[in-house]
């Protein structure tokens, strides 16, 4: 772990009693969670390093995060402060099952989840798909389009991606903050749709 | 971690006992926001537990703030936290959507909000 001191200077929460909403940019490596993160947030997006053992359990004591053969996982997220007293926390989250316990750790009580994929490679995102359905979260899929990427009309991209019909698609440019904005109300619609098709 | 009677202890002494039984972690979220509950920081705390008093002495941090500022995992976090609010030094109070998710109000609040950030 690195030094302490070089953290920046806490951004303490502001208001009186702010509800915190979590929500989760989930995708394969280097799709471009960090950059919708940096993109939305207020604060400069920070992360936590999660020590897992091999077997994928949490480590909980020192002694063992040092001495033994562990995994460390970053995961980074960003905070975005809303009228009404609410904060938004945005957690992009890598979607390998051996991490499934840090995965619902990080899931519990989210609102939902925005998928990330790359047109170069969309069967990396299939994973991650599974375990935010298994999690029993709500998705939206955002295509994030990288110059050099190949370009298909949304139906054959669904049909690869086997969504359902009512699962939102939307094209976003991770750097944008208006695109990214735009995936994100595309994810929250979509879950307040179904929250009055289906009360819990 | 060998040397001498003086030499800095690495793993605090509650810690370094392991395994002991944590009830009250289990219930604490990575958005559980943590609230000092001391003025003064006593005297003999382990450095990890002093670290999160001093972070939180200025203002209130969600627990997974408090992780990434101090730049210890999580998993770790969650059982100082656990022990300073047996300890009655600080609060910790529970995100408003628990396990449940936020209500439908929340969400339609939070479809405005993002609405309204649009340029
Ligand atoms: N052209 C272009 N480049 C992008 C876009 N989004 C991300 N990138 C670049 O792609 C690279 C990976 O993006 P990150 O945001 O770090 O991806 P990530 O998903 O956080 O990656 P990991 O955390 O390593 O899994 C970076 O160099 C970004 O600058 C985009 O929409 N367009
Ligand atoms: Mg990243």
């Amino acid at each position: 772990m690195d030094s302490a001191r070089s953290s920046p200077d806490p951004r303490y929460l502001t208001g009186n009693d702010p509800v915190l909403i979590k929500l989760l940019i989930a995708g394969p490596f280097a799709v471009g969670k960090t950059t919708l993160i940096r993109a939305i947030s207020e604060i400069a997006p920070l992360h936590t390093e999660e020590v897992m053992t091999q077997a994928g359990a949490f480590v909980d004591n020192l002694a063992e995060a040092e001495h033994k053969t562990t995994t460390t996982v970053a995961i980074d997220f960003g905070r975005l402060t809303l009228p009404n007293n609410l904060v938004l926390y945005l957690f992009g989250t890598p979607g390998q099952r051996r991490f499934r316990l840090l995965w619902e750790d990080i899931a519990q009580g989210a609102l939902g989840a925005l998928v990330m994929v790359d047109t170069r490679r969309l069967d990396e995102s299939f994973e991650v798909m599974d375990l935010i359905e298994e999690a029993g979260l709500r998705y939206a899929v955002a295509v994030n389009a990288f110059p050099q990427a190949p370009t298909y009309d949304l139906d054959t991209l669904r049909d690869h991606l086997d969504l359902r019909p009512d699962t939102p698609l939307v094209l976003c440019d991770a750097r944008s903050r208006d695109q990214s904005l735009d995936a994100l109300i595309a994810l929250v619609e979509h879950v307040i749709a179904h929250t009055h098709l289906e009360p819990a | 971690m060998t040397g001498g009677r003086h030499s800095r202890r690495l793993v605090p002494a509650y810690l370094a006992t392991g395994g002991r039984a944590h009830p009250s972690r289990n219930h604490l979220d990575r958005l559980t926001t943590l609230h000092a509950a001391c003025e003064e920081i006593p005297v003999g705390l382990g450095p990890e537990q002093r670290g999160v008093l001093e972070l939180i002495q200025p203002g209130a941090l969600p627990l997974v703030d408090a992780a990434a500022y101090l730049r210890l995992p999580v998993s770790i976090v969650k059982v100082l936290v656990a022990d300073l609010v047996s300890a009655g030094l600080l609060h910790a109070r529970p995100p408003i959507p628990q396990a449940t998710g936020p209500d439908i109000e929340t969400m339609e609040k939070v479809l405005d909000g993002l609405r309204a950030l649009k340029s």
